[in-house]
């Protein structure tokens, strides 16, 4: 299960940016097709994407994508290393179990690594903490009893797991309503990309 | 009445392939026939054409019937016709009955012109390259030079496959549905088991049997009723029938007690009059050698190093004599070699049959991927 992403297309651009042209990309979790769609557009790029909801999986097809309906949360064995350009998880790891491990494999497998996910630090979400319940907004549509997400971090949680891991931040940009923050931005920041790579 | 989305009252053809065909076991055919069936119409560019390969038990007889009195339609009925998933109001649909078979292509009940009598025991085991060899046949003979697609089932998703390997410029889709790379021991074991009950029966003669008047159904029916019991799963089984008795009470006898055992019988003594047992046995013997990577899952993303067409790999969550983990290895050689391929795992209850049933999402994406196809 993903996020809503009704007001999803404004990472898209952002994500573009890192992905060079005529790359080859693997999305992981990448829901309807389309931001594997707006990089075909845009970046030339040929690749894959793993749904397993099978509604979301009958979107991609439609729409062209090469989608696999295989569980992420087993690993990427039907994938070699370094055998992708880019690897993205797009609005996905929050609702992940074995976070390591994917990230681990999607490290493995691309030579280039792009997360994006709501921070749980934004300071609508703190508010809503402190006034004793748990968080609910755009990014996290969900009510505490039937969300999919059960690894939420904030974005100083997700530097600390790539500091202690071997993962390097090339590049790492913060947005509230599609505008970019650069101050306080795990108070200010509702959505956070990270562009990664081993170190 | 018109029955709805049918293709209708249908007709077999017979194609007559004069040059000789040399087979994987050494035996070289000299001429052959191969019967087929085809619905809706080639158009201008000829490059509607898709090619449905059938498996153990299938033949050409797709879709349609053969007259308005037909009990059954063609075994695919439900997927092939005006409108339905492969849509013949948009697709040239061509089904053909493999070597070997019993539906009236060149198999073991045809007259060997050397002797002039049946074939019998003397007709060579032919393999799925074999069957591709003399389907690219036929293609040509239709004047065909690219088929749209090729699309089959089991052993029917080992000739898609085959397709592609073999001929990579002649295919655009391959779509591989409940089928593997090759087949596993376990496999191969309840092959055997069928093999030699059919073969062990009195009836079987060594084969020859035809224009006899006792005909070898003992052991035809009982490699049927194995073969049923592991093409669906336990699940859909205990659903199904569970321990419902025919009678109120135990008998205490050897007569039909469980309503399994009724269903199993019927099934089996229905397709044994029906079904040829030399076919049978040969139709196993293809499933066990079909092996285009030689037992080596490496080998399996060099041999597919030449393929051009996309690929469609669906598999079935109960189905477990070719599990979602077989297609997977096929996904993985395709993915090895950037091979355009989409792949889905359909959740249903029963078993390796499920890919003759009529499962909503199993054909919406059927549909879907033709639609795209065009």
């Amino acid at each position: 299960m993903k996020l809503n992403k009704n007001n999803y297309r404004y990472d898209f651009p952002i994500i573009a940016n890192w992905v060079n042209s005529n790359s080859k990309v693997l999305d992981l979790g990448c829901g309807d097709g389309e931001l594997l769609n707006y990089l075909k557009k845009e970046r030339n790029i040929t690749g894959y994407g793993i749904e397993k909801n099978p509604d979301n999986w009958l979107k991609s097809l439609k729409k062209g994508i090469n989608v696999l309906q295989v569980d992420i949360e087993a690993g990427l064995p039907e994938f070699e290393d370094n055998s992708f350009d880019v690897v993205i998880l797009s609005k996905t790891i929050q609702s992940m179990h074995n976070t390591e491990e994917i990230l681990d494999e999607m490290l493995r497998v691309g030579k280039q690594v792009i997360v994006t996910f709501p921070n749980f630090g934004y300071w609508k979400d703190r508010i809503q903490s402190i006034q004793g319940r748990m968080p609910e907004s755009e990014e996290l549509p969900y009510s505490w009893f039937n969300t999919p997400n059960v690894h939420l971090c904030t974005i100083r949680d997700f530097d600390n797991l790539c500091k202690s891991n071997k993962y390097e931040i090339i590049d790492r940009l913060v947005l509230t309503d599609n505008k970019s923050v650069s101050f306080l931005p795990n108070l200010l920041g509702a959505l956070a990309l990270y562009n990664l790579v081993n170190r | 009445m018109k029955e709805k989305n049918s293709v209708g009252i249908v007709k077999s053809k017979k194609f007559i392939c004069k040059n000789p065909l040399k087979l994987n076991s050494g035996v070289l055919l000299k001429e052959f026939e191969l019967t087929y069936e085809t619905y809706g119409k080639l158009n201008a560019k000829r490059d509607n054409a898709v090619l449905v390969c059938h498996a153990l038990s299938g033949n050409h007889h797709l879709a349609g019937r053969y007259s308005s009195s037909d009990k059954y339609p063609g075994w695919w009925d439900s997927l092939i016709g005006p409108n339905k998933p492969l849509d013949t109001n948009k697709f040239f649909v061509i089904g053909v009955n493999n070597l070997g078979g019993s539906h009236g292509s060149t198999g073991p009940k045809s007259i060997n012109p050397k002797t002039k009598k049946p074939w019998g025991a003397d007709f060579p085991i032919a393999t799925v390259e074999d069957w591709v060899n003399s389907h690219e046949a036929l293609i040509t003979s239709l004047n065909i030079s690219r088929l749209a697609g090729v699309i089959g089932g089991s052993l029917g998703g080992m000739q898609a496959i085959q397709w592609a390997i073999k001929f990579p410029e002649k295919i655009k889709n391959a779509i591989v549905i409940a089928a593997a790379p090759n087949l596993t021991a376990q496999n191969i074991a309840f092959n055997e088991v069928a093999r030699q009950s059919i073969i062990t029966d009195p009836d079987f003669n060594n084969g020859n049997y035809y224009g006899k008047k006792i005909q070898p159904r003992r052991g035809l029916r009982i490699a049927r009723m194995l073969g049923h019991i592991t093409y669906l799963s336990d699940d859909v089984m205990g659903s199904k029938f569970g321990r419902k008795l025919r009678n109120k009470n135990y008998q205490y006898n050897f007569n039909t007690e469980f309503e399994i055992e009724s269903y199993l019988n019927y099934q089996g003594d229905k397709f044994a009059k029906e079904f040829d047992a030399n076919t049978y046995i040969r139709m196993t013997k293809a499933l066990d050698y079909y092996d285009p990577a030689n037992g080596s899952k490496k080998n399996l993303s060099k041999v597919f190093k030449k393929i051009k067409s996309k690929f469609l790999v669906i598999s079935f969550t109960s189905d477990w004599r070719f599990s979602p983990n077989r297609s997977k290895e096929i996904v993985k050689a395709l993915l090895d070699n950037n091979i355009d391929v989409k792949y889905a795992e359909i959740t249903a209850a029963s078993g390796h049959d499920a890919f003759l049933m009529e499962e909503p999402r199993y054909h919406a994406i059927l549909q879907s991927y033709f639609n795209k196809m065009l």
